[in-house]
C-alpha cells in the first residue's frame, strides 16, 4: 500500500511535466509579444515588450522557454490576467475556493443519490423503484450541462424567481465587500460557506447555500446518473455471487448480507468511476459556472478564453491538472482501503 | 466525456476469430440487439437524425423560399424555382443534398430585432434574438453536427491508429512514452484541453474540430495497442515475418485488418459525445461564428432570454426549449444505442 502511494506520487511529476510542457509547446504557436503576458505582473510592464521578450528568453528555443517558464511558475509568477485585471495567481487564488466549494457540494448528492438509488434498484429488481431509477439514470445521463442549466434557470429564476444566478445576492455582496474592506469580516479560509459561519453571519451562509442549489443540480445530474447505473449493475452482480449465497445459508440477516457482503464489494467499480467523475466535474464547472455566473475557476477560464487572455487560460489549465491528479490519488488510496485484494505490486 | 470501453477486443463477437458463421443479420449478436427495446429506440433516434442531416435542404424548402438567403442564389435558383430542391428529378435536389454551398449553413434572419419572435406559420419554431430562424438553424445544425462528428472521428481514428500501432508493435521505450502521453490526456478534463487549444489556435469551427480530435485519439490508441499486443503473438504474424514481411507491412496487412473492426464500432458510437463537446465549446462562444447553423450556438442565444417580460415568465420559452430538446434527444439516442452495442459486444456481461 505504501509503495503504491509512492508510485502514484511519482506519477504526479509525469502529469505535471506533460501538461506544462504541452502548454509551453502550444504557446510556441503564439508570437513572442503574445507570450509576454504570461510573464509580467502588471500591464505597465508590457509597455516595453522588447525588454520582457529579452528578459524571459521568449524568442529563444522552446526548451529555454520551458525552463524560464518553470522557474517563473515556481516563484508563483503566472503572468498578468487581462480579464481579472490582476496577477493570474491572485485571480486564481480568489476563485479557486469557490470552485472547490461547488465541486464538493456537488459530490455529496452525486455519491449519495447515485449509491442510494442504485442500491434500492438492485435490491428491488424490476419493482417500481427499479423502473424509476432506470428512467432517471437514462434521462439524467442524456442531459448536457448547458441544456439543463439553461432550463433550470428559465424555470426557477425566470418564472418562479426562487433562485438567482451568482454566488450571493447583490445586497449581501455590497455589505460583504464593505465589511471585508473594514476588516469586520475575516477571510479565514476564503471558502465563503466556512468564513460566513466563522464570522457568525448565518444570513450570508444561507444565501450562499441557496445560490449553490441550481449549479449543484446541474453538475450532479449526469454524474449521479452514471453512478446509479454502475451501482445497480455491480450490486446485482455481487448479489449473484457464491459468497453472498454462503452468507445467506449461514443464516445471516438479509440486511447484513446486503450491506456487509454484497454492497461493500459492489462499491469497488463505483470508486473506479469516481475518479472519472472528478475529472468530469472539473470540466463541467466551466459550463455550469458560466451559465450561473458563479465566480469560480471555470467561469474564469471560459471568460479568459473568449477574450483571448492567454496567460489566464494556460495557468487555469495547470491548476486544474494539479487538482485532478491529487483527487485521483485520493481515489486510488480509498480503492486500496476498500478492496483488500489489491496489493499494488 | 470519453470513458474507457470496458471490453477486451479479442473476446467479443465482432472479432473475426469469434464471428458467427451465418452472417451478421442472423448472428447471435444481432438477435440480442434486436430483442432490446431500448437499443431499437436508440437506433431509430439516431437514424432519424441522420435522415434530417441528409435531407436538410428538402426539409427547409419553405424557409429557403420565404427568406431567399444567399444559399438560394448560390444554388443557382431564382424566385420561382426554389421548390426544385424538393424534386428528385431536378439536378439541384442532388446538388443541395450532396454538396450544398457553404452559405446554406448561415441561418436566415427574419428580422434584425434583438427580441425573440414567437412561433408563427412563417417561423415554425420561432426566431431567437437577432431574428435567426430556429427551425432552419436546428435542421442545418444537425448536418453540421454530423459533419463535425464524422471528421473528428475520422481524424482521431487515423491518429489513434498510428500511435496505437507504433506503441503496440514496437513496445519498449516508444510504447512507454506514448502511453504516458495518453495517461496525461486521460488525466485532464477534455473540455479544458480543448479550450486551451482553441484559445491558442483562434476561435473557429475548424479549430474546435482540431481541439477535440487532439483529445479524442487517445482512447483509440490505447485500445488498438492492446489489440496489437495480443495479435502480434499469434502464429499467422510469425508466419508473415518468416516470409520476410517487415514492420509496417506486418502491421498494415496482417495485424490491423484483424483488429480494426471493433475499434470502428467503438469510435462511431463516440459521435454523440464529440458533437456534445463541440456544442459545449460553441455554447461558450469559442466555436462557429454568429449565425452559423450550430446547436451549441442556438442554445447560447437563450442565455439572454431567461426572463420574460413582467407578467409573462415563459414568453420566450421556445428559444431555450427547441434547441435544448433537439440536443437532449440526440444524446439520448446515442447513449441508448451505444449502451446496447457495448453490452452485446461484451460477452462477459
Amino acid at each position: 500500500m505504501f509503495t503504491f502511494i509512492i508510485r502514484r506520487l511519482l506519477f504526479l511529476p509525469v502529469v505535471f511535466v506533460g501538461v506544462t510542457l504541452g502548454i509551453v509547446l502550444l504557446m510556441q504557436l503564439l508570437s513572442p509579444t503574445q507570450r509576454a503576458a504570461s510573464y509580467v505582473t502588471s500591464p505597465q510592464q508590457l509597455a516595453n515588450v522588447e525588454a520582457i521578450i529579452k528578459r524571459y528568453h521568449l524568442a529563444d528555443p522552446w526548451y529555454v522557454q520551458y525552463w524560464t517558464w518553470l522557474r517563473e511558475a515556481a516563484k508563483g509568477n503566472f503572468g498578468y490576467s487581462k480579464v481579472a485585471k490582476m496577477p493570474v495567481l491572485k485571480a486564481i487564488g480568489e476563485r479557486f475556493p469557490s470552485t472547490v466549494e461547488l465541486a464538493l457540494a456537488a459530490l455529496l448528492p452525486i455519491v449519495g443519490v447515485g449509491i442510494w438509488f442504485g442500491t434500492a434498484a438492485a435490491l428491488n429488481r424490476d419493482k417500481l423503484i427499479d423502473q424509476v431509477t432506470r428512467v432517471m439514470s437514462i434521462v439524467g445521463w442524456s442531459l448536457p450541462t448547458f441544456v439543463l442549466g439553461i432550463w433550470l434557470l428559465v424555470i426557477f429564476y425566470g418564472a418562479l424567481n426562487w433562485f438567482t444566478p451568482g454566488q450571493i445576492t447583490g445586497k449581501h455582496a455590497i455589505e460583504l465587500a464593505n465589511e471585508i474592506a473594514n476588516g469586520t469580516f475575516h477571510r479565514y479560509t476564503h471558502f465563503l460557506t466556512i468564513d460566513s459561519l466563522l464570522n457568525g453571519r448565518f444570513d450570508i451562509f444561507l444565501d450562499d447555500l441557496k445560490h449553490l442549489v441550481l449549479p449543484v443540480i446541474t453538475l450532479a445530474a449526469v454524474s449521479s446518473a452514471q453512478i446509479m447505473r454502475v451501482m445497480r449493475s455491480s450490486l446485482l452482480d455481487a448479489l449473484g455471487q457464491d459468497y453472498v449465497r454462503t452468507a445467506r445459508s449461514k443464516g445471516l440477516a438479509e440486511v447484513v448480507v446486503n450491506n456487509k457482503h454484497a454492497r461493500k464489494n459492489a462499491l469497488i467499480p463505483v470508486l473506479t468511476l469516481s475518479g472519472f467523475t472528478i475529472i468530469g466535474l472539473l470540466g463541467g464547472v466551466v459550463i455550469t459556472e458560466t451559465i450561473f455566473n458563479y465566480p469560480g475557476m471555470g467561469s474564469f477560464i471560459a471568460n479568459a478564453a473568449t477574450q483571448l487572455d492567454y496567460s489566464s487560460v494556460l495557468a487555469g489549465a495547470v491548476f486544474i491538472a494539479i487538482i485532478v491528479v491529487l483527487a485521483n490519488l485520493v481515489v486510488d488510496v480509498l480503492y486500496g482501503l476498500v478492496d483488500p485484494r489489491i496489493r499494488y505490486n | 466525456m470519453t470513458t474507457e470501453p470496458l471490453l477486451d477486443p479479442s473476446e467479443h463477437d465482432l472479432h473475426p476469430a469469434n464471428a458467427q458463421p451465418s452472417g451478421f443479420w442472423r448472428s447471435k449478436t444481432f438477435k440480442r440487439f434486436r430483442r432490446n427495446p431500448l437499443a431499437i429506440t436508440g437506433a431509430l433516434i439516431v437514424l432519424f437524425y441522420i435522415l434530417v442531416a441528409v435531407f436538410a435542404p428538402q426539409l427547409t424548402v419553405t424557409q429557403l423560399s420565404t427568406f431567399r438567403n444567399t444559399c438560394v442564389r448560390d444554388l443557382g435558383l431564382g424566385f420561382d424555382n426554389v421548390h426544385n430542391i424538393a424534386n428528385p428529378l431536378k439536378g439541384v435536389f442532388w446538388h443541395a443534398m450532396v454538396a450544398p454551398p457553404a452559405s446554406c449553413f448561415d441561418i436566415p434572419r427574419a428580422s434584425y430585432s434583438s427580441v425573440p419572435a414567437p412561433m408563427s406559420s412563417k417561423l415554425w419554431l420561432g426566431a431567437s434574438s437577432g431574428g435567426y430562424d430556429i427551425y432552419y438553424g436546428l435542421v442545418w445544425g444537425t448536418r453540421s453536427a454530423f459533419y463535425v462528428g464524422l471528421l473528428v472521428i475520422g481524424f482521431a481514428l487515423v491518429a489513434g491508429g498510428i500511435v496505437g500501432s507504433i506503441a503496440g508493435y514496437l513496445g519498449g521505450i516508444a510504447d512507454n512514452i506514448l502511453m504516458r502521453l495518453v495517461d496525461v490526456i486521460f488525466s485532464m478534463p477534455s473540455l479544458i484541453i480543448a479550450i486551451v487549444i482553441v484559445t491558442i489556435l483562434g476561435q473557429s469551427l475548424t479549430n474546435v474540430m482540431i481541439a477535440i480530435a487532439a483529445v479524442a485519439w487517445a482512447p483509440y490508441s490505447r485500445i488498438l495497442r492492446g489489440d496489437i499486443q495480443a495479435i502480434k503473438e499469434r502464429d499467422f504474424v510469425d508466419g508473415a515475418r518468416a516470409l520476410g514481411a517487415r514492420g509496417p507491412r506486418v502491421v498494415l496487412r496482417h495485424i490491423l485488418p484483424n483488429s480494426i473492426g471493433p475499434l470502428l464500432v467503438i469510435a462511431s458510437l463516440d459521435i454523440g459525445s464529440i458533437v456534445l463537446t463541440a456544442a459545449a465549446l460553441s455554447f461558450l462562444g469559442l466555436g462557429a461564428p454568429v449565425g452559423y447553423a450550430d446547436w451549441g450556438q442556438m442554445i447560447s442565444f437563450a442565455r439572454d432570454w431567461i426572463q420574460g417580460p413582467p407578467g409573462q415568465p415563459f414568453a420566450y420559452w421556445f428559444v431555450s426549449f427547441w434547441p435544448g430538446i433537439v440536443i437532449v434527444i440526440f444524446v439520448l439516442g446515442w447513449n441508448l444505442l451505444g449502451d446496447a452495442v457495448r453490452d452485446v459486444l461484451d460477452v462477459r456481461s
